[in-house]
C-alpha cells in the first residue's frame, strides 16, 4: 500500500504534538502539587479530591466536552472570565482545546505521580528535615529523584492519552485545520470521505505511536517487582 | 540546659512533660515502649508539633508564638532504622546536611575516620551496606551537620547483637571525643548503663524520675532497679595489671574490683555495671571464698520485691552504692537491718567501655 502524507496530514501531525506537548508541560506543573497533596494530605476532602479527579477515565469524552463547552461559552464562568480579560471565547480554538485536554488527561497524570509519591516514606522527608532541608529543597532534592519513575509514566501517558483522544476534540474544537485538527479527527474525516488509504496511513501511524510508547513505559518502568 | 515542656494529646495516648535535661554528655530517655520517649525526641526536633515550650541554652526554639521548623533547628537526629537516600551515593547521603548545615565546624574528613567510614565511602549505594554499616553512615551525616545537639532514638533497636557490637564504640567515642550533648531513646537498660551519663524515666507519657545516672539506678523506688539486669555503675580507673594472673585491679571513690584483663592502659578511665543479682551479702568478712572482690558495706535501704526476693541497697562510700538481690529467707536468717554493716561479695562484673 503506497500512500504519502498530504500536507493537510502532515499538518495534523504537527497539530497533535504540539497539543500533546503543551498539554504535558501543563498537566506536570498542575498535576504534582494535586497529586503530593492527594498523596500525603489526611483531609476529609481527599476522597472526594480523588474522585473528581478520576471522573475522566469513566465519563465519555462527550460528558466532560459538553459541559466544558458550557462553561467556556459567553455565558458560562470560563467563559466569562475569558471574555473580560479580552481574549474572547475559547471553544473552537487551540487555547479551548489545551484546556479541554488538561481535564481530560488530568488522572493519567496524577495517578502515576500520586502511587509514586505514595511510596516515599514519611521518614524520608523527615530525615531530609533534620538535614536542614527545606520543604522545597527536599522536593528538589529527594521527591523529584525517588519519584522519577512517576513522572516519566505521567509524562509519557498525558502525552500519549492526548495524542489518542478524540471525542472531546469534536466537542471543544471541531474541525478547523491548522487550529483544532489533530490527527484523531483528520482519520475521520478521511473515512468519511471514503479515503480508506489516507486513513490507514494515519491511522497505522498511530498505532505504531501508542505500541512504542507503551512499550517503553513497560520495559524501562515496570510496575511489578523491582530487580 | 534543655527546658522542654510538652502536652500533646494522641487518640491512645497523652505526652504532658515538664523537664530541665542537660545540655551535656549523653541523656538517656529511658521507659518502656508507649512512655512516650520518642514522641518526646520527635517534639524537641521540631518532627511533631506539640503545645508547649522548647528552649535549648537560652534559645527559644518554640513557645506559644514561635515553632521553629525541624530544618531550622541545629540539631542531628538518628533514627531506629537506617533512613539513608537511596538515590544518593554513601558520600552524596553524607554530605547531605553538610551542604546544607550554616556551621561546618565537623569535616566530612574527620567522622569518615571517626566511624571508620573510609572503606565504605567508595561503596555506591545504601543497598550495598549492612545495617550496622548503614547506621554507622546515618550518625555521620547527622554530625556533619555540625549540630549543637544529637537526638537517637534507639539507634541500634533495628541492629542485631554483632551489629550493635560493632557500633557501641563508636557512640562512646563520640562521647568523649566529640563535646557534643546527646540525647539518646533506649528500651534497653544495659545500653542506658553502658552510655549514659544522665538518666531521665518515663512512663504513660510522663517524666517519673531524672538525675545523673549512677544515682538514678540505684533508686529502689525507680522501676530500673526492679529489672532483671538491675544493677549499679561504678566509674573506676584502671590501676594495675596483673600479667601472671591475667587480671586487672580498677579503683573507684571507696575501694576496688579485680576483673579479668582489660586492654586499657592503666589511667584509662572505665565503667563498670554490677548487676544486683551478681551480689551477695555476708555478715562477717567471708573466709576461704573464691570470690576476689569483697566489700565493706553499710546496708541503707531494704525492699521486699515479689514474694520470694529483697533488694538490698548498701553504702560502699559516700559516693558508691550497690544493689543486692538476694531471699527473703536469707534477710531473716542474717537479720539484716539498716545500717548493718556487712560485707558484699561481687561475683561478677560487666565491663563496658
Amino acid at each position: 500500500m503506497e500512500y504519502s502524507l498530504s500536507p493537510a496530514d502532515l499538518s495534523a501531525i504537527w497539530l497533535t504534538l504540539k497539543l500533546a506537548t503543551v498539554v504535558t508541560f501543563i498537566l506536570l506543573l498542575i498535576g504534582t502539587p494535586i497529586a503530593w497533596w492527594l498523596a500525603r494530605t489526611g483531609s476529609r476532602w481527599r476522597g472526594a479530591a480523588g474522585a473528581l479527579v478520576a471522573l475522566p477515565i469513566v465519563l465519555p469524552p462527550t460528558v466532560i466536552g459538553f459541559y466544558l463547552l458550557l462553561a467556556m461559552g459567553p455565558n458560562g464562568l470560563i467563559g466569562q472570565l475569558t471574555q473580560s480579560l479580552g481574549v474572547g471565547l475559547l471553544p473552537f480554538t487551540f487555547a479551548g482545546l489545551v484546556i479541554a485536554s488538561v481535564f481530560y488527561s488530568l488522572p493519567f497524570v496524577v495517578q502515576p505521580l500520586q502511587n509514586a509519591f505514595e511510596s516515599i516514606p514519611e521518614r524520608v522527608l523527615e530525615t531530609a528535615a533534620t538535614l536542614r532541608a527545606s520543604k522545597p529543597d527536599t522536593f528538589f532534592s529527594v521527591v523529584l529523584p525517588l519519584a522519577k519513575r512517576g513522572f516519566i509514566s505521567a509524562a509519557v501517558l498525558g502525552f500519549a492519552h492526548t495524542v489518542g483522544e478524540f471525542g472531546i476534540v469534536l466537542m471543544i474544537g471541531g474541525n478547523i485545520p491548522e487550529q483544532t485538527r489533530v490527527v484523531s479527527v483528520q482519520i475521520y474525516d478521511h473515512v468519511e470521505a471514503m479515503e480508506y488509504a489516507a486513513a490507514h496511513g494515519l491511522s497505522a501511524g498511530m498505532l505504531a505511536f501508542s505500541f512504542a510508547v507503551l512499550l517503553l513505559l513497560y520495559t524501562f518502568n515496570p510496575t511489578g517487582k523491582r530487580k | 540546659m534543655i527546658h522542654a515542656r510538652f502536652q500533646l494529646e494522641r487518640a491512645d495516648f497523652t505526652l504532658d512533660v515538664d523537664t530541665q535535661l542537660p545540655a551535656q554528655g549523653i541523656t538517656a530517655l529511658f521507659g518502656p515502649s508507649g512512655s512516650g520517649k520518642t514522641t518526646l525526641l520527635r517534639c524537641i526536633a521540631g518532627l511533631e508539633r506539640a503545645a508547649g515550650l522548647l528552649q535549648v541554652n537560652g534559645e527559644t526554639w518554640q513557645d506559644e508564638t514561635t515553632f521553629l521548623p525541624a530544618h531550622r533547628r541545629p540539631l542531628g537526629y538518628v533514627f531506629q532504622e537506617s533512613s539513608l537516600f537511596p538515590h544518593l551515593s554513601i558520600r552524596a547521603n553524607l554530605e547531605y546536611g553538610y551542604k546544607r548545615a550554616a556551621d561546618r565546624r565537623v569535616q566530612p574528613e574527620q567522622v569518615i575516620e571517626w566511624l571508620g567510614l573510609d572503606k565504605l565511602i567508595d561503596r555506591r549505594y545504601p543497598d550495598q551496606l549492612s545495617g550496622g554499616e548503614r547506621q554507622r553512615v546515618a550518625i555521620g551525616r547527622a554530625l556533619l551537620t555540625s549540630p549543637r545537639i544529637l537526638l537517637m532514638d534507639e539507634p541500634l533497636s533495628s541492629l542485631d547483637t554483632a551489629s550493635r557490637q560493632e557500633i557501641l564504640p563508636f557512640l562512646e567515642r563520640l562521647h568523649r571525643e566529640l563535646k557534643i550533648p546527646v540525647i539518646y531513646v533506649s528500651h534497653a537498660l544495659d545500653e542506658v548503663a553502658r552510655l549514659a551519663d544522665h538518666l531521665v524515666l518515663l512512663q504513660q507519657g510522663r517524666v517519673i524520675a531524672g538525675g545523673a545516672l549512677g544515682p538514678t539506678l540505684s533508686r529502689l523506688d525507680l522501676p530500673t532497679a526492679h529489672f532483671d539486669d538491675a544493677g549499679v555503675v561504678i566509674e573506676a580507673v584502671v590501676a594495675h595489671h596483673d600479667d601472671a594472673y591475667h587480671l586487672t585491679k580498677l579503683e573507684f571513690t571507696g575501694g576496688n574490683l579485680w576483673v579479668g584483663r582489660v586492654n586499657q592502659t592503666t589511667g584509662s578511665q572505665v565503667r563498670a555495671r554490677v548487676l544486683a543479682r551478681d551480689v551477695s551479702i555476708a555478715t562477717v568478712m567471708p573466709q576461704g571464698s573464691s570470690i576476689s572482690n569483697i566489700l565493706p558495706a553499710n546496708i541503707s535501704e531494704i525492699q521486699d520485691e515479689g514474694p520470694d526476693k529483697v533488694l538490698v541497697r548498701m553504702t560502699i562510700s559516700d559516693k558508691q552504692v550497690l544493689l543486692s538481690r538476694i531471699t527473703r529467707r536469707s534477710r531473716d536468717l542474717l537479720c539484716l537491718t539498716i545500717g548493718m554493716e556487712v560485707f558484699a561479695q561481687v561475683k561478677s562484673v560487666v565491663l563496658t567501655t
